[in-house]
Order: structure tokens, then C-alpha cells, then sequence
């Protein structure tokens, strides 16, 4: 295949457009902020709201830096210039120190009152970031790297900056674990990955699943999927669980069609014929679904009114799956299996759906506490209905790397979940086995 | 075939094994094989010989018997067992650094995925599985032997329309330019990454992610250096896996009697009979327990991403 083909088939779109999701990190990861952009869509900083109409049709990775004129608060496009801050190798021997350094708050001879002043006559941010740093008594007495440390930290708060980036995944998963992590069953990021590649995830697939996680992992699948196959997402009983947070990632609409639900009883039905009732009660449930997301999740603050959204996308993830597909489930299996559902017993739910996967299908549970997956794990041998049984618990340490001060973060997260991981095996099998 | 690349091929998931399927015999969770089903092959392993013909047909998942009447398990291929199964001509990665490098990268169908070195193909078959159906992985590698041993892995587990395997010394001569731009995200595992830092940058889209793999943290600080002046969000992470053991256990549940100073009986007589339980009842039922396995692997490498910075 030629590049150009691979190219034009990549409709993964480095441009946003207006009525697009985007993530704003605001400050260097201080803040990350989930928005829909359209001409009316504001992003507030600070006291100031700003118009998030100048990010429409820029390129992914933008930087914009917050500046105050007389029409009110804007964002303008910034570029970094590119030879960094030139502050490495000078001083790392670390020839300065802070013995001369008193903290009595008299260092900074500028008063608020001088700063709004400047502010008054158009002063832009990085101005008054420097009228700050000459003004600081103690400034020239820092090492270049609490000089540095200054300089960002009154950058942050006078000239603040937002980063433009494509939500994925990754992004959404690490956002919700760092502010909501309840709201996502405590499911880190690189659990969320595991269960993916456990989970065999990838195009033309057919993955059963049970994510009462709000769509995380739902989401996550259907970016993998990337149109083709179907993540269905089953449950007990008439309701659904929601998938809200599939509409935090930009899914096209083939990739939302793909994002389906089915009862249990559905897929264990021998016909599929009661199945045309529910269709009209689902739909009903999507406008709820929807509401819940616009009241329940301060990562997303800045709610524009829905008629403005409504137009724009055509086709909500989550729905009925088509009786086409549950007849060929029910024929052919589904080919993996992933669950994450923190409030089920995980054998209780396993044993009701390993039977509706396909032969030597992979499976993946995700549970926050140990012991039931333990159990789980054991009647699954007991009853020698999988091999390949492990749990596992991911491990995740950032570092710090800079010239001579390369260190692990001082905080890291202590836990991410654990998953339960195995491959079913041929149920004729079991049978003759057991004797 | 190890992904269901066409789509007319997932219809008949339930599929059952043939001549010419690639399978993976599983005789332990440690100890598995990829075999090649031929008409009249045969595998001989400690359990005694088991024909290929009596495997055909048969469900994937199936129990199979040698002719002394043991078993082992046929199993359908997936990019996880390829990794646990596939010939070592260098170190690979595995499930922990697979999955979270896949994820961090940012790598869905479609994408365009440029890797240096191809080493054993371990990391390749997961990218493979994550750009299909319509993107593409091109992978480099300077040793000419190791490069084509890759191509015919690749032809064995069916991924060939999805990979390229070029011979290229990346950290001497850079990614070739007929990628520049080109590319969604970057994987080095190389000696001196910081030498193909350069290069990467010209191949990724504005926005693209770059992730280097490097066992030692002098690597790493050499690689952080390189990419500060074209890259942004540079992070640099460790990631490891703890399994667990699960076992069933009867953990005695016996009152100590108040007042009763004699010495505990020895563990064999109490285990064996009921008496001088002295009245009190010893309620004793199994339980499943957990814990940690012993041994782990320690450390497999660092992985430093980074994204290209957008100039307009």
C-alpha cells in the first residue's frame, strides 16, 4: 500500500472544526478542561471569560496565551521560540543557594494596585511578568532554576496559557483519574490499556462488554475499532448502562453507530423477536443520559446552551444493537470479552456471558478490589471454563529528567486496578474433561 | 492469522481449525508453542506425539490428546500469546510496556506508525493490531538476518499487508525521507536514541507522538536533552506488572481456651484427629486467598514520550 493511500484512509483529522471536542491543558497540565467548540463556547480563567472562537480551525497542539485588551479577555495564538529557556548546563553544579534568601515578603516592591495600573494601560501579560522580575529585590540572588521556576510560576498567573489537544483515551482516562477518579472506578490509564490489548481489541472485532464505568472503556474500544465491528455493551435487566463519556472523544458518526447495547436476555434469547419493544424505551433514556452529563462533570465547565450542539452531531453513540448483529452473536460468539464493572460480582456476571463468546475468545475483567476477581479466578478453574487465568496489577511511576536532577516524582499514584485475564476454552471440552 | 483483517473473515469468528492455520499449543500458562497445522505433521513434546490430523476440525480452544492419552490446548493466535511464543533474536517488550506505549501513542485505525528497531516483532504486532485495517507500520532494522526473520514472522502470523520491514541503520542515516511528515507516532528502541531524534521530528505530523524506549537512565537524560528544542509534554515513565497467585486454603479458625496454659499440641496431632478440642469447635472451610507472586521482573526499560511542537 502506498503512503498516499494510507493518508487518505486516515480520516483521524489534526484540525479542529467547529462543534469538535477538544481538551484544553491549561498552564502546562494545571488544569485540563474538556470543550465542544463553537462560536459560542467560553473558557473561563481565572475571573475572565474567553471566546474559544479563535481555536476553531487551528492545528491540534496550538498554544495560545490569555491577553487582556479593551474588548475584554481574548486568546491569541502563541509561539514558543525555539531555542528553550538556554538555562541548562550554567548551573548545575549549583554555584548559587538560597543561604542569602529571607522570606519577610518585602522582596517584591510592585503592589497589586501598581500591576492593575499597568494593566489599565494595556500591558500584556509577559510585560508584566517582567516588571515583576525586575522588581524583585531577590531575583538576581536565585539559582537559574528557582529564576526559571519564578519567572513559570508568574507566567502562569499573569499571562496564562492553553494548549489545544485532540482527545483521546488517553487524555480523557487520565483526566477523569486525576480530578473524578471515583466517576471511572479508579481505573488508571495504563489498566485501561491492558484491558485493551487483554481484550484483543482491534478493527473488524466484535467485543462484548459490561462497563457501567460511564463509557470510558466503551469509548476507548470504539477508538480502537475505528468504525468497523461493534463494542456492545450489555446489562441486566431493562436499562442500559450510560455511555456518556463516549461523547468526550471526537467519534465520527460511523464510529458511533458501532457503539451498541444489548440485554443479557437479548443475547440469550433464542429468537430475536420481543427485541423491537425496547427501542422506543432506549431512546427515551439517551435525553437523560444526556442531561446527566451536562450537570455532572466540572471537567467540562464551560456548557454552551444544547441547541447550539444539537446540529452538529447526527448520531448518538449507544444505541439498540441491530437484530442482524445480535443473530450473528448469538451463531458466531462475540470474539472478546472486557468488563469493568466495579458494583458486579465478577464471577456472577462471567459465568451469565463467557458462554456468548466464540471459541478460544480472550477475556478481561477490571475490579478495584482483589479478592472477588480472586474468587472469580478460582470457579473459572473449577469449572474449567478458561485457561491462561492471571490477575495482574500495573505498576506506573513518572520521573523526573533534568540535568543532574533526574528523580521519581515525588507523588505517584499507588494503585490502578487490577485485571483478571484468561482465554475461554471449548465448552464441548469441558465436558468430556471432567471425567 | 492472527487479526480478522478482512472483514467477511470476522463472520466466521467461530472458526474452526485447519491445514495451514497458524495455532498456539498451550501445555501451561508458561510453557506454550506456535505451530503451523499441516495434514501430516506431528508434534512431539514431553506429552508423547499429537497428530496435526486429529486437530482439524476441531473448535479453536479445544482439548487435544497425544497418543499416551495427554493433553494440551489449541489456541487461537492473538497478538498477547504471539509475544509469549515467538523466537527471541533480541530482548522484546512485553504486555506491560506493549499496551501502554500503544495507548501513549495515540495510535488508532489508520495511522501511519514508524519503529526502529524491528527486533523480535514482539512491540510490531500489537502496532499492526492497532493500526489495521487501513493504516500502516514501518519498521527498521540495521541487522539484515534479524530484519528477514521479522518478514517471515509477519507472513506466518498474517500480517504482512500491515507491516513493512526495511533494512536501515536509523541512528546513522535517519528515517527515510519519504516519510517526512508523514507520520501519526514514532517508536524508538534504539542504543543511542538521541541520535534518531532529529529524524523522528521530520517524519511526525505537527502534533505527532515520539516514544523511545532505553533499559538505562543515561539514555534517557541524553534523549530528554535532544528532543527539548522540537518537542513538547516530554514525560518519562516506568511501568511494571505484579501478578498474583490464587490459591484455596483452609486457614484454622480454632478459640484458644481461656485459661488453658498446656502448650498447643504438635501440628500433627491436630491435624489429624478431633480430640482435645475441649468442647470448642474448630470451624475450619476452605477459602480462596491472594497474594502477590514472589518474583516479578524488575525493571524493563523507560519510556519517554513526547509531542512535536506545532509551529503555524
Amino acid at each position: 500500500m502506498s503512503i498516499d493511500e494510507d493518508l487518505k484512509q486516515n480520516h483521524n483529522s489534526r484540525l479542529t472544526y467547529e462543534g469538535c471536542n477538544v481538551l484544553l491543558d491549561i498552564n502546562d497540565g494545571d488544569r485540563l478542561v474538556f470543550s465542544r467548540l463553537t462560536a459560542a463556547s467560553t473558557l473561563k480563567i481565572g475571573n475572565k471569560k474567553c471566546s474559544l472562537q479563535p481555536l476553531i480551525g487551528c492545528a491540534f497542539g496550538s498554544l495560545f496565551q490569555v491577553e487582556s485588551g479593551k474588548e475584554g479577555t481574548f486568546l491569541t495564538r502563541f509561539v514558543e521560540n525555539a531555542e528553550g529557556n538556554g538555562l541548562e548546563e550554567k548551573d548545575v553544579d549549583g554555584s548559587k543557594d538560597n543561604r542569602a534568601l529571607v522570606d519577610n515578603n518585602t522582596a517584591q516592591s510592585l503592589t497589586s494596585e501598581d500591576i492593575d495600573e499597568m494593566r489599565k494601560q494595556g500591558a500584556k501579560g509577559d510585560e508584566i511578568v517582567e516588571a515583576l522580575i525586575a522588581n524583585s529585590a531577590t531575583f538576581e540572588k536565585k539559582t537559574l532554576f528557582s529564576q526559571e521556576k519564578y519567572r513559570v510560576k508568574k507566567q502562569k498567573k499573569y499571562a496564562p496559557r492553553v494548549l489545544l489537544r485532540r482527545p483521546f483515551a488517553r487524555s480523557i482516562c487520565e483526566a477523569y483519574f486525576k480530578k473524578h477518579p471515583e466517576k471511572i472506578g479508579f481505573m488508571r490509564v495504563d489498566a485501561l490499556s491492558l484491558l485493551l490489548c487483554l481484550g484483543n481489541v482491534t478493527a473488524n472485532a466484535d467485543v462484548l462488554v459490561v462497563d457501567t464505568l460511564g463509557g470510558i472503556l466503551t469509548g476507548a474500544i470504539a477508538e480502537r475499532l475505528g468504525g468497523t465491528g461493534y463494542v456492545c455493551n450489555t446489562y441486566r435487566g431493562s436499562s442500559p448502562y450510560p455511555v456518556d463519556i463516549t461523547r468526550m472523544f471526537n467519534l465520527s458518526d460511523e464510529i458511533c453507530k458501532r457503539i451498541v447495547h444489548a440485554s443479557l436476555t437479548d443475547l440469550n434469547s433464542s429468537e430475536g423477536q420481543e427485541e423491537t419493544l425496547p427501542v422506543t424505551h432506549s431512546s427515551g433514556l439517551e435525553e437523560v443520559g444526556m442531561s446527566a452529563e451536562d450537570g455532572g462533570m466540572d471537567i467540562t465547565p464551560e456548557r454552551v446552551p444544547s441547541p447550539i450542539i444539537r446540529p452538529v452531531k447526527s448520531i448518538k453513540p449507544g444505541q439498540k444493537a441491530p437484530l442482524e448483529a445480535i443473530k450473528l452473536w448469538k451463531e458466531n460468539g462475540f470474539s472478546s470479552l472486557i468488563i469493568a464493572a466495579p458494583e458486579l460480582d465478577p464471577w456472577g456476571i462471567i459465568k451469565e456471558v463467557l458462554p456468548l463468546l466464540s471459541f478460544s475468545a480472550p477475556f478481561a475483567v477490571y475490579h478495584q478490589y482483589a479478592q472477588p476477581l480472586a474468587t472469580c479466578m478460582h470457579n473459572l478453574q473449577i469449572e474449567k471454563m478458561a485457561i491462561g487465568l492471571q490477575i495482574s496489577e500495573p505498576w506506573l511511576r513518572e520521573y523526573q529528567v533534568l540535568p543532574s536532577r533526574t528523580h521519581p516524582h515525588m507523588q505517584m499514584s499507588a494503585f490502578g486496578g487490577y485485571i483478571l485475564s484468561g482465554t475461554k476454552i471449548s465448552s464441548s471440552d469441558s465436558l468430556t474433561s471432567s471425567n | 492469522m492472527i487479526l480478522p483483517i478482512d472483514p467477511a473473515n470476522k463472520l466466521s469468528f467461530k472458526r474452526f481449525i485447519k491445514d495451514g492455520d497458524l495455532v498456539i499449543v498451550y501445555e501451561r500458562h508458561d510453557t506454550m508453542k506456535a505451530v503451523k497445522v499441516s495434514e501430516d505433521g506431528v508434534l512431539q513434546n514431553r506429552f508423547g506425539a499429537f497428530k496435526h490430523s486429529e486437530w482439524i476440525g476441531k473448535p479453536f480452544g479445544s482439548k487435544v490428546l497425544s497418543n499416551k492419552g495427554a493433553f494440551v490446548y489449541l489456541l487461537a493466535p492473538t497478538p498477547e500469546l504471539w509475544t509469549l511464543v515467538l523466537s527471541h533474536r533480541t530482548q522484546i517488550l512485553y504486555i506491560a510496556d506493549i499496551s501502554f506505549v500503544v495507548m501513549y501513542l495515540e495510535i488508532v485505525p489508520g495511522c501511519v506508525v514508524l519503529e526502529s528497531g524491528t527486533g523480535s516483532g514482539s512491540l510490531t504486532t500489537s502496532l499492526a493490531r492497532a493500526v489495521a485495517p487501513t493504516g500502516h507500520v514501518y519498521t527498521f532494522d540495521f541487522h539484515e538476518q534479524r530484519a528477514a526473520s521479522a518478514r517471515e514472522d509477519f507472513e506466518k502470523t498474517g500480517l504482512s499487508s500491515l507491516v513493512t520491514v526495511g533494512v536501515r541503520d536509523i541512528q546513522g542515516e535517519g528515517f527515510p525521507d519519504e516519510f517526512c511528515g508523514r507520520a501519526d507516532s514514532v517508536f524508538l528502541d534504539l542504543p543511542q536514541p538521541w541520535l534518531a531524534i532529529p529524524s523522528a521530528g521530520k517524519m511526525l505530523k505537527p502534533d505527532g507522538v515520539l516514544c523511545s524506549f532505553s533499559p538505562c537512565i543515561e539514555q534517557v537524560q541524553r534523549s530528554c536533552e535532544a528532543l527539548k528544542s522540537q518537542f513538547t509534554d516530554i514525560r518519562t515513565f516506568e511501568v511494571l506488572l505484579r501478578t498474583y497467585e490464587v490459591r484455596q486454603k483452609i486457614l484454622e479458625n480454632c478459640p484458644v481456651n481461656e485459661g488453658d496454659s498446656i502448650e498447643r499440641p504438635p501440628r500433627k496431632r491436630r491435624q489429624g484427629s478431633a480430640e482435645g478440642s475441649n468442647g470448642t469447635e474448630c470451624s475450619s472451610s476452605p477459602t480462596v486467598v491472594i497474594r502477590p507472586s514472589g518474583e516479578a521482573r524488575g525493571h524493563t526499560g523507560y519510556l519517554t514520550f513526547a509531542r512535536l511542537k506545532c509551529y503555524v
